[in-house]
């Protein structure tokens, strides 16, 4: 039973892993995307990994490939016209997977671990179940879980910092515009609005030259500072 | 099943991501085939947490789907950004760097 349904799960994944690599247009490439993933977590099953199986599912397959979806959808999945990609390069590329597997083969048939044999460890009953993975979370593996809870936040604040609607620096009126915080801190105290030549920098007074205009006081600003 | 047969289709599925990354274009399906090189690398990491009977290998298979998905978002917020700044989606277009 075990056999049969690996070697179904495992044509499944490599079946997917291969659409997404070969079908030319990306939306249905996510699509094949999901499909591998859920024969992955399939084998995860079959590896007696339990939450990590659930996990895969639900945040990969759920929710990631929600987000590639969404993204395909916007960009518009463009199709890759495929005229100046050779047939050699193409050949190339396959040579270059071929490789990669053959030595990689090497070293899976090569290794002197005899466990590779072998059904691996006897099973105990709990084995990958959320609750052992969690009591490891917490204790042996606290730092990782922090240090990658910190990683998913600065990830979420840089996504959206990267597809605001208009991405790079502020517009002028924007860097001139007065905060709370400006109140509360003295005058320079080199923050990054005042290094790109924005609020606080010393403006001339209006009316003290004919080119007082913001933008002629940040050109001229720039060589004194 | 043996874990051989495990790590074999891990192989497999990581040369088929690396093919992929090489010879498409597409940075959405590059990065569709990054994916595809990740799960390869925690499948074989699973197989050998069943092998040893140990829970560490599943953690760290948990750890690289977190920092696969921060990659994702990432590099999804990238090409919308290039999307909206008209930049054509294409991974040989993008030669500005090159000097």
């Amino acid at each position: 039973m075990a056999e049969v349904l690996f070697f179904l799960t495992a044509i499944g994944a490599i079946t997917g892993a291969v659409g997404v690599i070969a079908l030319r247009n990306p939306f249905y490439s996510v699509l094949a995307l999901v499909a591998h993933l859920i024969s992955l977590a399939l084998l995860f099953l079959l590896l007696r990994a339990e939450f990590v199986a659930a996990a895969q599912v639900i945040v990969y397959a759920g929710a990631v490939m929600v987000l590639y979806v969404f993204v395909v959808s916007y960009v518009g999945g463009t199709q890759e016209s495929g005229h100046r990609l050779t047939k050699g390069f193409k050949l190339a590329s396959v040579a270059f997977g071929a490789a990669l597997f053959a030595v990689l083969a090497i070293a899976i048939l090569g290794s002197g671990l005899q466990a590779l044999d072998t059904e691996g460890a006897p099973y105990q009953a709990g084995f990958g179940s959320p609750r052992e993975i969690g009591k490891l979370l917490l204790t042996d593996f606290l730092l990782p879980f922090e240090v990658a809870s910190f990683l998913l936040h600065i990830a979420a604040v840089g996504a959206v910092t990267l597809a605001r609607r208009r991405g790079g620096l502020e517009t002028q009126g924007e860097l001139n515009a007065y905060t709370a915080l400006d109140f509360a801190r003295p005058a320079i105290t080199g923050t990054m609005a005042e290094a790109v030549g924005g609020r606080h920098q010393r403006m001339p007074e209006p009316g003290a030259g004919a080119d007082a205009s913001p933008a002629a006081a940040i050109v001229d600003s720039e060589p004194s500072a | 099943m043996n874990v051989n047969w495990f790590l074999t289709v891990s192989a497999l599925i990581f040369c088929i991501g690396a093919g992929g990354v090489i010879s498409r274009r597409n940075p959405l399906v590059i990065l569709l085939c990054l994916e595809l090189m990740l799960n390869a690398a925690n499948l074989a990491l699973i197989a050998f947490s069943r092998m040893h009977g140990n829970h560490d290998g599943q953690i760290f298979a948990i750890i690289v789907m977190v920092v696969a998905a921060c990659e994702v978002t990432v590099g999804l917020g990238v090409i919308v950004a290039m999307y909206r700044r008209r930049v054509p989606i294409d991974v040989d277009e993008l030669r500005e760097l090159q000097g």
